[in-house]
This record gives structure tokens, C-alpha cells and sequence, in this order.
């Protein structure tokens, strides 16, 4: 059973951090904060997939996490604030991720955000992301796909 | 309460005294610019310059508390437990370790006397607080800290920390945040002490950093929540969550907390600053510092 249907499912791009979100997300966010440890950090860095087993990620989250595919990892019920502290593991800043996620550079989205970032015109809601200019970007949420229409390509 | 209220040779009530709200953002990447002394690099030299008067400011405010609300971002608490709202009673909180080792900042000083009192006050006001007696304090509270103080060997007053939950849907609507501050108000105003108090309201402005959407920043949206901030907070606090989260960005919606700083004042404020700087990081950054009348 999955839940009713919520006036925030329509806003593009964006993985809402509810209920469900963070039940599937559970043991993948709880990996993440563990890297808070200085020696869990060392531990991860020395076996990866050793240091993995202590999750019980699904297969998914697990390639998800050893492949770096951040926006996979929202998708897969992922908090920012707690991948982030892969990407910290990692040496990555918010630039690069929020590059990663949004299919741009790290110096795109630098260059973008110094330019005063990306613009909420056209950016509001997931229809405003259904346009025939051949983006094929996920439209985010990850749920009520009622259409699988990708967006444009000039958001960034 | 008031019967036990320590009185002058006149015989006004001796009380904590608040002497402003200010509401800023607490982007890590700030933090690290001053940690790592990059502050007047091209990049960060024009949002320095912005808060310099902030730093006067509070120089010359010198209080004795600062009350900072702020979330925990996956540092003293995680996914186990979710405390809508709680307040740190502790005598010390060393700064997290957030992945990177802690931040070189001091441990701050509690003020376990006044923070029970807050804790008892608020939760017999209705407010049911999770008391913490351990808790490191990450970026969301050392950040406004140095934003305010810059780097000195101790921060020049003692800390009283409550936490906001904004990270696990539903974070408390406005009008709650704006409630809770209401009852903080209270509870100062029958504290028997002479301390001087600045209340912080942390996190924003708008900014989403994740998804396909990371990025969004909306300036507009940002100037008119301060403007209502100011004038209208009764209004603001009547804004919903997926309001923020469409305008602000899905991490727009840490602005709620600024409306716990603003119930803690009176209906009537004087704006003494204000600040909007875009980018910090992924973030439109902005602090506004607010006067009693």
C-alpha cells in the first residue's frame, strides 16, 4: 500500500525526505552517518565491501554507494545531508554533487550559482519540465511517474 | 513565579533581558572559509565585507546568552531518534565531527541553570521539549557562531542550543516554530537573572541541494519572507511547507526556524541589518539582525 498522494509530488527535481522516503532509505542513510567516525572512515576506506556487509543496503543502494551515483542514491530513499557525507569521504564538494545531480559540471554549477543560481521560473512544477526540447532528465519524486516525459534542456 | 522575582530598590522585577533576534543562514562552507582563512579570497571577500557590521554589532551587544535554534544535520542525532524540537542543557558541547574531524572552533559553554529553566517552562507551557544532556553541536550552531563572533579563543558568551527538525518530513509548521518562540519569550521573561540574551533563528535561505533541481535559489522569495519576517510574522507563519519547499527550495524550508527567533520578540521590532548574499556554496545567504522597540 502506498501512500496518498501529497500536493508536493509535483515539484520537479526534488526527493521530499517523508515517511516512505526515509523507510526505504534507512540502512543507506545510517551507512552514511557512520562516516561521521573517524574510525569507520578508515575502516570503509580499507574494505569497502567488507565495511558494506555491516548495512543491510539493498543491491541497488549497494552499487548505488561503491558506483558514487548520487542521484541514485536519492532515488533510493537517499537524504542529502546523510550521502553527503560520502561525498565528504570522498574529498567532494556540494558543487559536485549538486553537478552530478542536476547533469552539469562541477564548474557549470559553480559558474551557475555565482550567477545568482538556478532560476525558480520554470522550475516550480514537473509539467513546466515536460517540453519536446529532448532532455531526458528524470523529472524526480520517483513515484506517480504518470507520465514518463523528460524535461528541457535550458534549466541550467 | 514572580513571587521569587529578585526586584530593584524600586521594585522592578529583575528578568533575563532579550536583547535581539537575528536570523542567519549556517552554510557550511562559511565555516570552512574562516577555518581555513579564506575570507578574503574573491570569492568569499564580498559576503565578509557584508557581515563586518553584524561583527560591530554584536561587539557592542556583548550578550551574555546567545539561544541558538538550529537543525542538526546528521551529527548529534540521526535517523534512530527525530526530536521535533530539542533544547541542550549541557555544561559543554564540543563541536561534531561531521566527516572532515571537527571544526576548530571552541567548546561552547552551556548555561545549564537557565536552559532547565527554559526546558521546564516551555514543557509546562505546552511545549514538549527533548532534553539533551550530551550533544556535539555541528555546522547549523558553529556557524552563526562565528558569523557573529569570528575566531575567537572562546566564544564570548555562553550557549543554550535548541534543535529543529527539518530534515525528516514533516518538519513543525511556521506557526508552531512561531509559538515556540512565543513560550521562550515567557520563559525568559520569568527567568530571575540579569543575563543579556540574543535569540538566533538559523538555516536558508532559500536553497535546494539535491536532485535535478539543486541549485534553485529564489532572491525574491527571500527578500519578501524578511520583509514579513519584520512586519508581518503572523503571516509568514501561516506559510506551508510545500510553499517553501517550491519557492525556497526543498531546503528553503530551514526558514521556519527563523520564526522561532522572531515569537520571541515583541510584535514590534526595529530592523537594525540586513544582509542578502547569493552564492554562499549552493546557498542565497542572509542575515537580518532585529531589535525590541
Amino acid at each position: 500500500m502506498t501512500r496518498a498522494a501529497r500536493d508536493y509530488d509535483d515539484i520537479p527535481g526534488t526527493y521530499v525526505f517523508d515517511g516512505e522516503h526515509s523507510r526505504r532509505g534507512y540502512a543507506l542513510n545510517m551507512f552514511c552517518m557512520s562516516l561521521n567516525d573517524e574510525a569507520n572512515r578508515a575502516a570503509f576506506a580499507a574494505d569497502p565491501e567488507a565495511y558494506l556487509d555491516r548495512y543491510a543496503l539493498t543491491p541497488d543502494q549497494r552499487e548505488a554507494v561503491l558506483t558514487r551515483d548520487w542521484l541514485g542514491m536519492l532515488q533510493l530513499g537517499g537524504n542529502i545531508y546523510y550521502t553527503f557525507k560520502l561525498a565528504i569521504f570522498d574529498g567532494l564538494t556540494m558543487q559536485d554533487v549538486g553537478g552530478a545531480m542536476s547533469g552539469m559540471t562541477r564548474d557549470q554549477f559553480t559558474e551557475m550559482m555565482v550567477a545568482g543560481g538556478r532560476p525558480p521560473d520554470g522550475n516550480r512544477y514537473r509539467r513546466e519540465w515536460r517540453s519536446d526540447t529532448g532532455d531526458d532528465r528524470d523529472e524526480g519524486n520517483d513515484r506517480g511517474d504518470e507520465e514518463d516525459e523528460h524535461g528541457g534542456g535550458d534549466r541550467g | 513565579m514572580t513571587g521569587a522575582m529578585r526586584r530593584t530598590s524600586t521594585g522592578v522585577a529583575i528578568v533575563a533581558e532579550l536583547v535581539a533576534g537575528i536570523g542567519t543562514s549556517h552554510v557550511p562552507a562559511v565555516g570552512a572559509a574562516i577555518d581555513n582563512g579564506r575570507q578574503g579570497e574573491p570569492y568569499w571577500a564580498p559576503y565578509f565585507d557584508k557581515i563586518e557590521p553584524v561583527r560591530a554589532w554584536m561587539a557592542e551587544a556583548d550578550p551574555d546568552v546567545c539561544i541558538v535554534v538550529y537543525n542538526d544535520h546528521a551529527s548529534a542525532f540521526s535517523l534512530q531518534i527525530i526530536p521535533t524540537f530539542a533544547i541542550g542543557v549541557a555544561a559543554q558541547f564540543p563541536p561534531a565531527d561531521e566527516g572532515y574531524g571537527p571544526r576548530a572552533v571552541p567548546v561552547a559553554e552551556g548555561h545549564p541553570e537557565l536552559a532547565w529553566h527554559l526546558a521546564e517552562s516551555l514543557i509546562l507551557d505546552e511545549f514538549d521539549m527533548t532534553i539533551v544532556n550530551e550533544m556535539p553541536i555541528d555546522h547549523g550552531c558553529t556557524v552563526p557562531l562565528s558569523v557573529a563572533f569570528g575566531q575567537p579563543e572562546r566564544w564570548p558568551c555562553r550557549l543554550i542550543p535548541i534543535c529543529v527538525n527539518v530534515i525528516q518530513y514533516p518538519a513543525p509548521t511556521g506557526h508552531r516554530c512561531y509559538q515556540l518562540g512565543r513560550a521562550i519569550r515567557r520563559a525568559l521573561d520569568a527567568w530571575p537573572g540579569d543575563e543579556r540574551v540574543v535569540i538566533f533563528g538559523t538555516g536558508g535561505m532559500s536553497h535546494q541541494l539535491q536532485g535535478e533541481r539543486a541549485g534553485l535559489v529564489n532572491a525574491e522569495f527571500d527578500r519578501a519572507f524578511m520583509d514579513r519576517l519584520v512586519a508581518d510574522p503572523v503571516a509568514q507563519a501561516a506559510v506551508g511547507h510545500t510553499e517553501y519547499m517550491r519557492e525556497a527550495g526543498s531546503e528553503g524550508i530551514e526558514l521556519v526556524m527563523w520564526l522561532v527567533m522572531r515569537g520571541a520578540l515583541d510584535s514590534d521590532v526595529r530592523e537594525v541589518l540586513r544582509v542578502n548574499h547569493v552564492p554562499t556554496s549552493n546557498t542565497s545567504n542572509g542575515l537580518i539582525v532585529l531589535e525590541p522597540r
